[in-house]
């Protein structure tokens, strides 16, 4: 309770922070109109040339752009920036103020920076997944929102967890701010429905980068493709990456020296 | 120009040596570089698949060619100049840059050509591994590997000289993250990076031969694969030399205004 009051004061402090550029808003919306753009004109030219991809129809493919529009913005708005500040203070040693602090620290550094703008790619996102489901003519049942929403959130505890592993690297190997590009380059590939890949690229993109999970498996669930075992399968490995995630953060901060002390 | 020389041999040698230091996140640039074209190929795959074997001409062989080349040379022409003039500019520290007797160009060249002669360490193997993977069929002439050698010398000219301009604009606006992603987008549809520009509908593959685009890449990768006959790479070449003689004249013109524009912020 008290960590969600505490997350609550993050989120407003990001909104006062963010408010006072308001232009910045424009220019997100922007660029986030940009990148649907890029998305939509991509999915005209193949489709230019075949009826179906992968065993995937085009309006199905707009859904799949929605949800990897919503899972970036999510990631973009909550988790990028608190992990990328947590990593610049690791190297300028400011990490210290956080670990003096009476909460616990993994808690404070993934609340670090909230960027509210980011944001837009969510209502976005929704936007396009909602104008894909009316094309397809599909009623969304209750069972097929409860799948979406449980896949939605699992994806999200995966990408924390898998970035949270990443960014604690940072207390071996100090220059570790790369890592952002390998992830936002493989991210790029969940554009595409990842059992298009062949084998080798599957298990990069479900084990290595949990692409699969965070934009693939949710849009399965919104067409009624989503298997049982799936759904099981993401659940576990969100509880088990939180709890992985979680002790080698805690093996991190013991190697921690503070730069500056 | 002997003096030019032994600035560069200089700058080349302390470059690559403060680059090495972080061998790691050579590396993980690379990958980025690597995902972007197998993605694509991996689409187009699955098309020509669904069609019988073939996507407008190409054969899942030329795919692979096509997407292997697009992946050496898009490493070898790349330049990541805008991010770094927008913190150049931001920060202030592009001021002490502007003391030097030199032209920061110079640098920037040099930076960069040090980085793809270190990373090309891995991003041979990285093609040879994709042509095991993706078995690419090649169609090349003694002639056109002669020619792919100025083509590239352009194409990285052209590609190099523009994106300086582009980063230029940080001397305009601090905020130039949506102008990047304009031009990032560009380059996607109208250098032959999401697709084979013959792939594109008519009037964007007029519109990526009118502009600089598909002669920054979608052109050296052509004539690697083998896909151009003589005469349309003699073309490609004139057109390549104007561009770069079109674009030198706009560096200059911008930079000089910049130069007046910079407010070195921080300083």
């Amino acid at each position: 309770m008290n960590y969600l009051r505490l997350f609550w004061v993050f989120v407003r402090l990001g909104v006062l922070n963010e408010l006072a550029y308001r232009a910045n808003f424009y220019i997100q919306c922007l660029q986030s109109l940009m990148s649907l753009g890029i998305g939509l004109a991509g999915i005209a030219v193949v489709f230019a040339h075949t009826p179906a991809l992968g065993g995937w129809q085009p309006a199905e493919l707009v859904a799949l752009l929605g949800v990897y529009q919503l899972m970036g913005g999510l990631i973009g708005a909550l988790i990028q920036p608190s992990m990328e500040r947590f990593m610049e203070d690791v190297r300028r040693g400011t990490l210290d103020f956080t670990l003096t602090k009476p909460a616990d620290a993994q808690v404070l550094v993934s609340m670090g920076e909230v960027r509210v703008w980011k944001l837009v790619d969510v209502g976005l996102g929704l936007t396009v997944l909602a104008a894909a489901l009316l094309q397809l003519g599909m009623a969304l049942g209750a069972s097929q929102a409860l799948g979406f929403g449980l896949t939605l959130l699992a994806g999200a505890a995966i990408v924390y967890s898998f970035w949270l592993i990443l960014a604690t690297l940072s207390f071996w190997f100090v220059r570790v701010e790369n890592i952002l590009i390998i992830f936002q380059g493989v991210y790029e590939a969940g554009r595409w429905p990842v059992g298009m890949y062949p084998r080798w690229l599957q298990v990069g993109l479900t084990a290595l980068v949990p692409v699969a999970f965070a934009v693939t498996v949710p849009a399965e669930a919104v067409v009624g493709r989503l298997s049982r075992e799936m759904l099981g399968l993401a659940f576990g490995l969100a509880l088990g990456l939180l709890g992985g995630s979680r002790w080698f953060w805690r093996c991190g901060v013991k190697r921690y020296s503070g730069a500056s002390a | 120009m002997k003096g030019l020389a032994d600035i560069y041999a200089t700058l080349f040698r302390t470059e690559a040596a403060v680059q090495l230091q972080y061998r790691a996140a050579l590396v993980i640039w690379l990958i980025g570089l690597v995902v972007q074209p197998v993605v694509y190929l991996v689409v187009w795959l699955t098309v020509a698949k669904a069609q019988g074997g073939q996507v407008g001409g190409f054969a899942s062989g030329d795919l692979a060619a096509y997407y292997i080349a697009l992946m050496v040379i898009n490493h070898l022409t790349f330049t990541w100049i805008m991010f770094e003039f927008e913190y150049r500019v931001r920060s202030g520290s592009f001021s002490p840059l502007l003391l030097q007797p030199l032209h920061p160009i110079h640098t920037d060249i040099t930076v960069n050509i040090a980085y793809k002669v270190l990373t090309s360490v891995i991003t041979l193997p990285a093609a040879l591994l994709l042509a095991w993977l993706f078995e690419p069929r090649f169609n090349l002439h003694p002639w056109s590997l002669a020619a792919l050698v100025p083509a590239l010398l352009l194409a990285f000219a052209l590609r190099f000289l523009v994106e300086w301009c582009l980063a230029l604009s940080a001397f305009w606006t601090t905020r130039v993250g949506a102008l990047n992603q304009f031009y990032f987008a560009a380059l996607l549809f109208l250098s032959g990076r999401m697709a084979p520009l013959e792939l594109m509908p008519g009037w964007v593959q007029t519109l990526a031969a009118l502009l600089p685009f598909r002669w920054m890449l979608a052109f050296p990768v052509e004539l690697a694969m083998g896909r151009l006959n003589p005469e349309q790479t003699a073309q490609g070449l004139a057109v390549q030399g104007l561009w770069v003689g079109a674009s030198l004249g706009l560096m200059a013109l911008v930079w000089r205004r910049g130069l007046r524009q910079y407010g070195a912020v921080g300083a």
